[in-house]
């Protein structure tokens, strides 16, 4: 008996011996990437396979799925041993990232393989911006291509240094050395500006695994590492402990009034108990009272954990905000130039407004300049009015409110951000920080003793700021003028800003293209803005036709003082009353870019007022604007004397 | 001299990331319990997340009522010892028309009592956000998947159209009705749950330890008799057996292994030297070719 339960002790602690070991072995991430059919899943199927990560069962799902959809005759297919997803297996082609893990005695691994197809691009984004190490495959007999570049221009953007040029396929070239010194020194002069620290070509062929795991025989010029020898003694820095101390606060944790932490993760550097610390938007100093775990109070924290801080002083910090290290700040400021990975569908438009997320903080921004497309093919930078899918740029970017940041080339945790559209919620950008841009520090804002109130008082009326939308010919100048005249015969102050009119002074520089459209709307709700700010009832009738622009103009104003109005006449009915001619024009192909013809009309949502013109006068329509605007005054009276909360 | 962080404390700092991230963005979320493994090592996560205060969202529990009785203790034990709010839902519907693994077959169960289950549940609710224990080296699928992975109004998955993922920057936003499937768990391999395991002394359903049980041995695979609904077919019968689980589910549709890894080394030990993946306990994943990932497309976890 004894015997047996010392055996047990024994095995007990071997096998915890082998798990202090797996603790020791640090962690590569890293990505395949390069064009189709180069042969990315095939490598990361034969890495599974020959550093035997690939179990009895999977082996026997692969060798069926290979005689059913494999591309490699009678061999097995380990591409399908990562594409996953049923549309991949049966188009033979790989759509998403997919992350796949694997160790050897000396390190452990994630990779991402990633999918090749140029519309794909956002999904290799996706296993790039986590990676630190990126193997770019290319076909021997095709070279360096297209996507070879694109892919690398990204890898670089996104921060990685380190580059693995797989020179794959190389038995279909008969081991030619001429052909992968051609291709290496291809890539080399291409890359030479793309900043890596490393690039190491590698001569392989993925399907028989010569040079991934095992040494070929066949390529026997090549004295260079095997792909798997250089994966595992690859250094990749990780410096981010020894950067300045950023902590992006990402939940306030209050469970009761004797508790105040700030939990999130260290982005860089570290921090003790007793460390001075800054709040970076407002540069309040305090110190670290506490580190809190579950697992007790920590004396110091590094960059990497996620931690729960307590300060020594009550000060106002909350979600978005970051405490940093006082003698080495983030920049905060509400404009900034940044690189720029575009993913949608719909192009990026200059003047649009989108919502900012960095690590914690979100905001609304607008791309106020887009200096530059990088052309992916030799890294030139042209002249572009737009980013369309899988384009790179160079933009500037100013925000609603200022956010803290480093450049991303000095943290990449504190310098990223991604775009959100407003209306569908994807994601359609992602963006590197560059650098802040000066003005926003020169510019500030004036506090001014005569406010807003004070000059609405003056004129005895609350700011209000009607947005009448709907196609042309919908009534909406008709309405927007008898709205005009009651109003003034009642003694209110107001200004009808027309879509037609601003055309023909402030926005006299601008067409009818989306992006002319989109900085039209712009102009036009900044001055609407400047006005209710003057204390002004604004009516602003203009076709308004996309809802990310309106919901941006409401953004601009305190709430309740944007009045969203939907002139809702179909569009057979404008079309037939036609006051100016256009229908007619447009209908026959003379004029381009016509709303409700050939340029999309969005409908608002959920407008405050919908007005259903057809069988009604204007007059009474006029009157429920003028119902509405009552109502609105009496209920915030009552909210102000305390009657409304 | 600062520690320097192992690979399990990165796993668990970018799980707790994933869980405040959440809890700040998100008007209602609710963490999936399934009282397996990964189950009780998300919940370990989630009591670490929000420690001094508890996880602010419920803990869902979708019964198909044919989960083994040892799990629905351990459940209602865990429940009452940390404190937390567990909801437990069953599709009555379900329940009404009989649903059972053997006369419903495999694939009829699983997609009326836990895929419709969990829809009703979520819609009942009205919950944003749902955390999973699923883990990206499980199955191919999976393995594709994103960490916020997001949910249309009608709960499908839509595998070839993604939101792009980049660094740790999650987008939360989903409009009336949408949802999202958090995964804290992405990252971790089956080896990296048993390790955490036995470093925070985590406590689990007994039923992943080696013990003399009533087995049937059916369709290949080694069925635990866990109450009298299950009917013997002719020829079978009942043996006892050591043996050991390495999922669990419905008890009908989970195999179990000979074994006698009778504590967490043990258990460690014969991963270590497995031929067979964890999933291939499963019944419901042999069904058909793709079939995780066309039921996770219906909403399946």
């Amino acid at each position: 008996m004894r015997h047996i339960m010392t055996k047990t002790i024994e095995a007990a602690d071997s096998v915890r011996d082998y798990l202090a070991g797996q603790e020791r072995k640090s962690l590569l991430r890293f990505l395949t990437c390069g064009s189709v059919d180069d042969g990315k899943s095939t490598l990361i199927g034969r890495l599974l396979s020959d550093t035997k990560q690939i179990f009895e069962d999977q082996l026997a799902t692969l060798e069926r799925d290979s005689k059913k959809h494999g591309t490699t005759g009678e061999d097995v297919d380990f591409a399908l041993l990562v594409d996953g997803l049923e549309a991949e297996r049966e188009q033979g082609i790989t759509i998403d990232v997919a992350y796949r893990f694997f160790s050897t005695p000396k390190r452990k691994f994630i990779v991402a393989d990633t999918p090749g197809h140029e519309q794909y691009t956002r999904n290799m984004a996706t296993g790039a911006s986590t990676a630190d190490l990126a193997i770019v495959l290319v076909d021997a007999r095709q070279g360096v291509l297209a996507q070879t570049r694109r892919h690398s221009i990204i890898a670089s953007l996104l921060g990685i240094r380190h580059i693995v040029l797989a020179v794959n396929k190389i038995d279909l070239v008969d081991f030619d050395q001429a052909v992968f010194d051609r291709i290496t020194a291809n890539y080399a002069e291409f890359a030479k500006d793309l900043g890596f620290a490393s690039i190491v070509p590698i001569p392989m062929s993925a399907r028989y695994g010569d040079n991934v795991v095992r040494r070929s025989d066949r390529i026997a010029w090549y004295s260079g590492p095997t792909l798997v020898e250089h994966l595992e003694t690859v250094v990749v820095d990780d410096a981010a402990v020894e950067m300045p101390f950023r902590f992006p606060v990402q939940y306030v944790n209050r469970p009761n009034l004797d508790f105040r932490g700030f939990a999130g993760t260290v982005a860089s550097g570290s921090v003790s108990q007793g460390d001075e610390v800054v709040v970076a938007k407002s540069g309040k100093a305090s110190r670290i009272k506490r580190i809190v775990t579950q697992g007790g109070d920590l004396k110091s924290a590094v960059a990497g954990q996620a931690v729960t801080l307590v300060l020594a002083d009550e000060v106002e910090i909350s979600r978005g905000n970051m405490l940093v290290a006082p003698t080495a700040r983030p920049h905060v400021a509400d404009q900034f130039a940044a690189n720029l990975v575009w993913f949608n569908e719909q192009a990026l438009l200059p003047g649009r407004s989108y919502l900012l997320r960095t690590e914690t903080d979100q905001t609304s921004a607008t791309v106020t300049e887009l200096k530059c497309r990088i052309n992916v093919n030799n890294f030139a930078r042209e002249a572009a009015k737009s980013l369309e899918m899988n384009e790179v740029g160079i933009c500037n970017i100013s925000v609603q409110a200022p956010i803290a940041f480093d450049t991303f080339v000095e943290n990449r945790t504190t310098g990223a951000f991604i775009l959100i559209d407003r209306v569908t919620n994807a994601t359609v950008g992602a963006g590197m920080i560059v650098h802040a841009l000066r003005r926003a520090d020169n510019i500030h804002w004036q506090s001014l003793d005569v406010d807003k109130k004070e000059r609405a008082l003056a004129k005895n009326q609350r700011p209000a700021v009607f947005w009448f939308t709907g196609l042309s010919g919908s009534g909406k100048s008709t309405i927007a003028n008898l709205l005009e005249k009651k109003l003034h015969a009642s003694g209110r102050h107001t200004y009808i800003l027309d879509g037609d009119n601003v055309r023909h002074g402030l926005n006299r520089d601008l067409g009818f293209t989306d992006e002319d459209r989109v900085e039209n709307i712009r102009r036009v709700a900044e001055v609407a803005k400047l006005m209710a700010d003057a204390g002004l009832i604004v009516i602003v009738s203009f076709i308004s036709p996309f809802r990310a622009e309106r919901r941006m103009a409401r953004e601009l104003m305190p709430s309740g003082e944007f009045i969203e109005v939907f002139v809702d006449t179909p569009f057979e009915e404008c079309a037939r009353r036609d006051p100016k001619g256009l229908y007619a024009q447009a209908l026959s192909g003379k004029l381009k870019n016509f709303t409700g013809v050939d340029s999309p009309y969005e409908a608002p949502e959920n407008p405050e007022i919908h007005l259903k013109t057809l069988g009604k006068s204007p007059e009474t329509m006029v009157e429920t604007l003028d119902e509405w605007l009552r109502q609105r005054d009496i209920a915030e009276q009552q909210y102000e004397q305390g009657g409304g909360i | 001299m600062l520690a320097k962080l192992t690979h399990l404390d990165r796993l668990e700092a970018e799980a707790i990331h994933i869980f405040r991230e959440v809890a700040a963005t998100f008007s209602k979320p609710v963490m999936l319990y399934s009282v397996g493994k990964d189950s009780s090592v998300l919940m370990h996560l989630a009591m670490k997340a929000f420690y001094p205060a508890k996880p602010p969202f419920p803990f869902l529990h979708v019964d198909t009522t044919w989960k083994f009785r040892e799990m629905i203790e351990f459940r209602d034990e865990m429940a009452r010892k940390l404190g937390f709010d567990l909801i437990v839902h069953i599709n009555e519907e379900g329940v009404r028309d009989g649903i059972n693994p053997f006369d419903s077959g495999s694939n009829t169960h699983t997609h009326i009592m836990k895929t419709v289950g969990l829809r009703q549940a979520l819609d009942k609710y009205g919950f944003d956000a749902a955390f999973g224990g699923a883990r990206r080296d499980e199955e191919k699928s999976r393995a594709k998947e994103r960490i916020f992975s997001f949910r249309d109004a009608q709960h499908v998955w839509d595998p070839k159209n993604q939101r792009p993922e980049m660094w740790k920057i999650y987008n939360t936003r989903v409009a009336k009705g949408e949802s999202i499937r958090v995964f804290p768990l992405s990252n971790w391999t089956e080896l990296d749950i048993w390790q955490y395991i036995l470093q925070e002394d985590i406590p689990i359903v007994p039923l992943y330890f080696a013990k003399e049980r009533p087995v049937v041995e059916r369709d290949g695979m080694l069925i635990m008799r866990d109450d009298e609904r299950m009917k013997l077919k002719p020829g079978e019968t009942i043996e006892n057996r050591m043996v050991r689980f390495r999922t669990l589910g419905c008890y009908p549709l989970t195999g179990a292994i000979d074994s006698d890894a009778d504590s967490l080394e043990g258990i460690v030990s014969e991963m270590l030297t497995a031929r067979t993946s964890e999933r291939q306990g499963r019944l419901i994943d042999r069904d058909e070719a793709g079939s995780m990932e066309k039921k996770k497309r219906e909403g399946y976890f």
